[in-house]
């Protein structure tokens, strides 16, 4: 913590519950802890925290967001720090069912510490568009919108980006948030047979660029189920080098993109194998 | 017969349609607020210049047709003139003293 650090804010956001949030801020953080960054992970979804617990760090969780903003403890106390990767942090968020504890000063006090602190701060948002989602997202510099490819999702994902659109601090300063779609529970098969929208079909409905595809793999529910990130847990998986090469875009570097396909790769014989 | 090919090729070709077709609605039906805000503030503004009236006695609607919209804007105003110490308007609104329910007549010049 010698150095004054500048960090950039993600917030991951989808409108639509159930996407993969939090299993994707999760792997993303680790992805970009394991990069050598110092990051933090805060859960904005107060009164039903799942990070901690996709993080490993449940049993750990002393103070949370909702007690610094509120100056039970200062934000030093509350960071969880990964005892995998020592440049991960998490923020947890409180278990409180007063959802009104999260103020907005509260979160732009505690975002502008963490900005000299760290060089990424990522916000896990609650489903929704209600104030949770809103403070997730206000103080954003750049956005990652899971989607499904699916209508629903890609619905809410619209009304999201309409969101950031208007609700943020740079969209209200006249500014543009970078936008960035992640396609999350891909099935390369489905959609070659014209079963799931495509990444053509969701990219042209949704027109922002495209941050990386990641797809359906028992490795993110094996991740989540032992409480370590699949870009810690099984860092060569498919999903794990998505979101590696999602997390190199994010820095700018200009990596091609994969696109799982029927015709290659382990991942889509065992899938197709399970298909047959 | 159409519905047997839909079926055959997959269902994505008829989701990713409901979607063009319900986001563009939405979308729409998104930025209409704020045009609407504008337009209300604006027109207030000019209005509130020359007559005076209860902000909560306005009502503006748009009716959106196929071919032609229409924005319709219903202002309640009072019989009366303007409060003193306010620059004169160019007309000026004249009570109607034989029927309240009647539009004011607006006379040019001074009274």
């Amino acid at each position: 913590m010698s150095d004054e650090k500048s960090a950039r804010v993600l917030v991951v956001t989808s409108g639509k519950g159930g996407v993969g949030k939090t299993t994707s801020t999760a792997a993303l953080g680790a992805a970009l802890a394991d990069q050598g960054d110092k990051v933090v992970v805060i859960d904005f979804d107060v009164g039903l925290r799942n990070l901690d617990l996709v993080l490993g760090a449940e049993r750990r969780v002393v103070f949370d967001l909702i007690n610094v903003i509120h100056g039970v403890a200062k934000l030093p106390q509350a960071l969880i720090r990964d005892k995998r990767l020592e440049n991960l942090y998490l923020l947890p968020a409180s278990q409180t069912r007063d959802k009104e504890a999260l103020t907005e000063d509260g979160v732009a006090k505690v975002i502008a510490e963490l900005r000299t602190k760290f060089d990424w701060i990522v916000c896990d948002s609650p489903a929704g568009i209600e104030r949770g989602a809103t403070l997730a997202m206000r103080h954003a510099d750049a956005a990652i919108i899971v989607t499904n490819p699916e209508v629903s999702s890609v619905r809410d994902s619209d009304r999201i980006i309409g969101l950031l659109d208007s609700k943020t601090e740079k969209a209200e300063r006249g500014e543009r948030v970078d936008k960035h779609l992640l396609i999350n529970r891909y099935h390369p098969w489905r959609a070659a047979r014209g079963e799931m929208l495509s990444i053509d079909d969701v990219l042209e409905i949704l027109s922002i660029p495209l941050l990386g595809i990641i797809p359906e793999s028992e490795e993110v529910l094996r991740a989540s189920n032992l409480g370590s990130p699949v870009t810690i847990n099984a860092a060569s998986s498919a999903p794990a080098r998505a979101y590696f090469d999602a997390t190199r875009r994010l820095k700018g570097e200009e990596i091609p993109m994969q696109i799982p396909s029927e015709s290659r790769g382990l991942l889509n014989k065992l899938f197709g194998r399970k298909a047959a | 017969m159409n519905l047997f090919n839909r079926f055959r090729r997959g269902s994505a070709p008829v989701a990713r349609e409901r979607l063009q077709i319900l986001l563009a609605h939405e979308r729409n039906a998104r930025s209409a607020p704020d045009l609407l805000d504008t337009l209300r503030e604006e027109i207030l503004e000019v209005i509130g210049r020359h007559v005076s009236f209860e902000p909560d006695k306005v009502l503006i609607k748009v009716d959106r047709g196929k071919c032609v919209s229409t924005l319709a804007v219903d202002i309640e105003i009072p019989n009366g003139l303007r409060p003193e110490g306010v620059a004169p308007p160019l007309g000026k609104l004249v009570p109607d003293q034989v029927c309240n329910e009647g539009a004011p007549v607006i006379q040019q010049g001074a009274a």
